[in-house]
């Protein structure tokens, strides 16, 4: 469970973050969705971590990322908008490394790669060294390691960006296996349609606030719009930085 | 029992980061041929180069047939005869000796003036000129060679005339200096290894400057740096990792250096100077003690540098740029032959400096300057290092965009 209280955080005279909260459950998919430069990218690095917020507090199972940051990012799978491997290295030694940095025993360690290489349908490459690998094998791979420890709380940052449509379906099924499994699986996008499919609450976003907070259809009842995008659009106020 | 176990685990976190990092870092090529390669051989091979075509140089001058040319050599010549049997090879007179000198199309002319005959007759003195330019180091020999030549010829007949007048020819010299040359064998051989300690250090940094740029501004580059932040470990033991795994790359050079030197030693033609050079095991022990501190202290600079830049290429800059500094104490040593004083020990770089010339000299480093040297470099290296881990606290540094 993450819990986010009235969160916010400028660049200079930027204000990125104006005043975000949230509640992401245990057994649900929350999706942070609000066109580009909304605030998103730089909520969610608040949540594992990266960046102290100026004001407000950031909760995950209870734990306060400022009094105990390392707890929180034990309890945290990350998925970052940067999720560079390290080319040298093979798949299976890039999701090692971060297992050994989490601490992971030896023999729990292989159990749970092979178990998520299995899952993320990554046996032909795990062996191959990650230069060169396409879009769609590098996301993979940056999963596979940000959940090598089993963490209760996933956060992806708009996980489908540059995939195709078979990895993309493949993405969506596996965060659904995360949200069966009683996960709470924190994900942004700019992209409703996946928002709409997958998720079981929506937050939008839009100029570092909070704009709405509901169900899909709570959304379509409060906004009085049948359609989606239409109801999305009356929210956010604009037609900017959203894709269908 | 499990959560205990879990956290010594993690508090091995340092140990994984160097393990991947040298992992990761054999298998670069262009790391290795930079770091165990070109780096610590370049130095070695480029010295007993220079040192072989110095040498040669010397020797030709000292031996060969010396062509010099000499205006009014028909007043002169007797004169010319002793020249000529002191292996002088005179050349026709050319018009502006000066401006030749200059232009460094003669070493040395000699100009007899016309009024020689004359005065010579008389028994009058009489001025032979040397025309020559000191700033061209490389005329030194041939113009104290022809110097000599005359002098010689001069005093010669001097006392040639004393004895006919019927006087000793000491009567005209009250004084003869003897030069007693205190300098030893190895002595003489640190004016020509002057640069030999700068070698050292710049094998330090070419071993370690690839993979400090990688381990900050390359990873950051290449995004991979936030996933890394976002895992349970402190940065703080991150960055201990990845500074062990630059110094265990730079150390790999300085050692392949040291067997380098020690094995080529050997056939540097110091004998033919009288010089003595001892490259071996306890020259090579010592030098890797003074420069140990100085590893930690160029890792923590690197990185420093390397994190501050914005890209892999403005770090690669910025270092090229820092390469520059460890000459200066060399440079400054070279053109001010200072004494040197306890508390320069301490100053790293400079301390580094002084030590191997000592060694080089045959006069052996004592323990006081050791631990000067040492615990000065250390102190400088722990400032620096702790200047890196602050800035790797920052926000800014794990995010490329």
């Amino acid at each position: 469970m993450i819990e986010v209280r009235d969160l916010h955080k400028a660049f200079g005279a930027v204000k990125a973050v104006d005043g975000v909260s949230f509640k992401a459950r245990d057994g649900e998919i929350t999706g942070l969705l609000g066109p580009n430069g909304a605030g998103k990218t730089t909520t969610l690095r608040m949540l594992y971590t990266l960046m102290a917020p100026d004001r407000g507090q950031v909760l995950v199972d209870g734990i306060d990322a400022a009094t105990d940051a390392l707890a929180v990012r034990r309890q945290l799978g990350v998925l970052p908008d940067a999720r560079g491997l390290y080319k040298r290295l093979t798949a299976r030694e890039n999701i090692d490394y971060f297992a050994r940095l989490h601490g992971l025993p030896e023999n729990e360690l292989a159990t749970r790669r092979e178990a998520l290489i299995q899952a993320l349908e990554m046996d032909d490459i795990g062996d191959r060294r990650t230069e060169g690998f396409s879009q769609g094998q590098r996301v993979k791979t940056a999963i596979a390691r940000a959940l090598i420890h089993d963490p209760r709380n996933v956060i992806l940052d708009e996980p489908t960006n540059g995939l195709d449509v078979m990895a993309t379906r493949a993405l969506r099924q596996f965060m659904q296996k995360l949200k069966a499994e009683g996960r709470c699986v924190l994900f942004s996008s700019h992209i409703m349609q996946e928002v709409a499919a997958l998720c079981d609450r929506i937050v939008v976003i839009a100029h570092g606030r909070v704009v709405a907070d509901e169900s899909p259809q709570a959304l379509r009842e409060q906004t009085g719009e049948h359609n989606l995008e239409d109801a999305f659009v009356k929210i956010i106020g604009s037609e900017e930085g959203l894709a269908a | 029992m499990n959560a205990v176990t879990a956290r010594a685990r993690r508090a091995s976190a340092f140990l994984t980061v160097f393990l991947k990092e040298v992992k990761e870092n054999l298998r670069d090529r262009r790391t290795l041929t930079s770091a165990l390669l070109t780096g610590p051989l370049l130095g070695p091979l480029l010295f007993v180069m220079l040192i072989n075509v110095a040498l040669n140089r010397e020797f030709e001058k000292a031996e060969q047939p010396l062509k010099v040319p000499v205006i009014g050599a028909e007043y002169a010549p007797n004169l010319i005869d002793a020249l000529k049997a002191g292996g002088v090879v005179p050349q026709p007179a050319i018009a502006n000796p000066e401006r030749a000198v200059r232009k460094q199309d003669a070493d040395v002319v000699v100009r007899i003036s016309a009024d020689y005959p004359k005065a010579w007759r008389k028994g009058e003195p009489v001025q032979v000129e040397v025309i020559h330019d000191s700033s061209q180091r490389d005329t030194a020999t041939a113009v104290e060679r022809v110097s000599r030549l005359v002098e010689g010829y001069a005093r010669q007949q001097g006392a040639m005339r004393l004895v006919a007048r019927g006087l000793s020819p000491s009567t005209a010299w009250p004084i003869a200096v003897a030069r007693r040359d205190q300098a030893t064998a190895q002595a003489r051989g640190v004016l020509m290894f002057g640069m030999l300690p700068y070698f050292f250090v710049i094998t330090i940094f070419l071993g370690g400057m690839y993979l400090a740029i990688d381990l900050t501004a390359g990873e950051r580059e290449r995004q991979s740096l936030e996933p890394l932040f976002a895992n349970p470990v402190a940065r703080w033991k991150i960055l201990f990792g990845k500074l062990a795994a630059i110094c265990a790359f730079s150390c790999m050079s300085l050692l392949i250096t040291l067997v380098a030197f020690a094995v080529i030693g050997p056939f540097v033609p110091t004998e033919k100077l009288g010089m003595e050079l001892n490259l071996g095991l306890h020259f090579g022990a010592h030098v890797f003690l003074l420069m140990l501190p100085l590893v930690l202290l160029l890792a923590g600079l690197q990185s420093l540098v390397a994190a501050f830049a914005k890209s892999y290429r403005e770090a690669q800059t910025y270092l090229s740029l820092l390469m520059i500094v460890p000459a200066l104490p060399s440079l400054l040593l070279s053109v001010l032959p200072i004494k040197a004083q306890g508390w320069m020990y301490a100053v790293p770089l400079l301390g580094q400096n002084l030590g191997v010339m000592r060694l080089l000299r045959g006069d052996g480093i004592e323990p006081q300057q050791l631990l000067y040297c040492v615990a000065g470099t250390l102190a400088a290296a722990a400032l620096v290092i702790l200047g890196t881990a602050q800035l790797y606290r920052s926000e800014r540094l794990a995010i490329s965009a």
